[in-house]
């Protein structure tokens, strides 16, 4: 039990000196499922939104499909598509969903990209390997999660 | 035409084949398997169960279609000659014990894995042993190429049967771990095999067309890496995958996950070996 404290104390020490606004992932405050303030105390970039859909740790077209990203190929067919995503949802209740789906909706196979607790076995990337490091990132950084809200929020059919 | 040396070959053994060939019926060499049927009982969500090849291109699907164009049956040429080999302090080859050859088999790969004294043993573990007790030979590397070809070339004496491990009994506790270990989001992205292989199969996800994870194929050619892939290596790249700390080849964990997804296979015929994508 120390050893779990004593890790928390770092990622605090670390968020305060990195990410000096944004809100730790231990720290999000959901409202049935949806996030009222930005994680990152800034805007988000639509355009570096849409360059996350397809790469990296966010990599949503993996399972999603996005008219919007016609352009990209292999689009998933595991979560439901994302055209008017906007017309459905808030831009509170998307960065909720983005952050940690399973708030939302309960057992949702969606992966959560701003959680870094109560993993089984958790690794180190895609190693293979157990994670050893003191500090565990979230799949996506606060910012990274406002880019990706900012270029749901254009995905409007209405 | 500017195709690849195994397209090519796909081509001639569509060309060759003597039966009709559609996406849905798989015969190889003429005789029909079973690639579909009814869920055995134990399965809770399931109601029917397809073979991996179903999920696969018909360029994949054609390369299984003919043993001559069935890039693995280089690796059972080369375990034929294993078999002959002597090794060990012993002075003996496998053939020394198994006087009428590989055949001597047919039957064995429907019900593994299975419980040896109280031991819940898969093939290679089986052929290790043997090697060891028997030859007085070194053991074989889990997914080596030659252990790797040595479980195809004694997997495909029972080609053609369908799939039938015991799930009750001594097995019970192997299969209950094992059903526990499937149904476990592990790693960051918190993933259980079922996520994809159950709920999704028949999806997309990306550039993949999710199947049932079934392992009647096994050791099966994976076009991706070129040479015949064990299950246990199959597992480890699906956990891997999940941002999660993996379990070893050969592992009581990838034992029991081996026994419980084997027995989700029951009445699928076995295609060992497979040809995969």
């Amino acid at each position: 039990m120390k050893h779990v404290i004593g890790v928390g104390c770092a990622v605090a020490l670390a968020g305060t000196i990195v990410w000096a606004e944004a809100v730790k992932p231990t720290d999000v405050v959901f409202e049935d499922g949806a996030v009222s303030v930005s994680l990152s105390g800034m805007p988000g970039d639509p355009a570096n939104g849409a360059v996350l859909m397809n790469k990296g740790s966010g990599n949503c077209i993996a399972c999603h499909a996005v008219d919007a990203l016609s352009d990209l190929p292999f689009h998933g067919e595991v979560g439901p598509p994302l055209d008017g995503v906007a017309d459905r949802w808030s831009e509170a209740e998307l960065r909720g969903i983005v952050a940690d789906a399973k708030k939302m909706f309960d057992g949702t196979m969606m992966p959560s990209f701003y959680r870094t607790e109560g993993f089984i076995r958790l690794g180190d990337a895609y190693t293979g390997k157990a994670f050893e490091g003191a500090e565990v990132q979230p799949l996506l950084t606060a910012q990274e999660i406002e880019d990706v809200v900012a270029f749901l929020v254009t995905l409007k059919e209405e | 035409m500017n195709l690849k040396p195994w397209m090519a070959a796909a081509v001639i053994g569509l060309a060759g084949s003597a039966f009709a060939q559609d996406d849905s019926t798989l015969s190889i060499d003429g005789e029909e398997f079973v690639t579909e049927t009814e869920a055995p009982a134990h399965l809770e969500n399931v109601s029917t169960i397809y073979s991996g090849w179903r999920f696969r291109t018909p360029e994949t699907q054609a390369l299984q279609v003919d043993d001559f164009d069935n890039p693995a049956m280089i690796f059972v040429d080369q375990a034929l000659d294993l078999f002959q080999q002597v090794d060990g302090t012993e002075g003996k080859s496998c053939a020394s014990c198994h006087t009428d050859g590989p055949e001597e088999f047919a039957g064995l790969h429907a019900k593994m894995p299975k419980v040896v004294d109280g031991k819940l043993m898969v093939m290679e573990e089986l052929i290790n042993t043997h090697r060891q007790d028997a030859m007085g030979a070194e053991p074989w590397k889990w997914s080596g190429a030659d252990m790797q070809a040595m479980v195809a070339l004694i997997g495909l004496q029972s080609r053609g049967m369908p799939m039938n491990v015991a799930i009750d009994g001594d097995a019970a506790p192997f299969w209950e771990k094992g059903k526990e270990i499937y149904y476990t989001r592990y790693g960051q992205l918190e993933l259980s095999c079922s996520n994809c292989h159950e709920d999704n199969y028949g999806n997309m996800i990306r550039a993949d067309h999710l199947s049932q994870g079934m392992i009647n194929g096994f050791p099966t050619y994976r076009l991706k890496q070129a040479k015949l892939i064990s299950r246990h290596n199959r597992f480890r790249g699906c956990i891997r995958d999940t941002r999660a700390e993996t379990f070893a080849e050969g592992s009581d964990e990838f034992k029991a996950l081996e026994l419980y997804v084997a027995s989700r296979a029951n009445g699928l015929d076995i295609e060992t070996p497979a040809v995969r994508q």
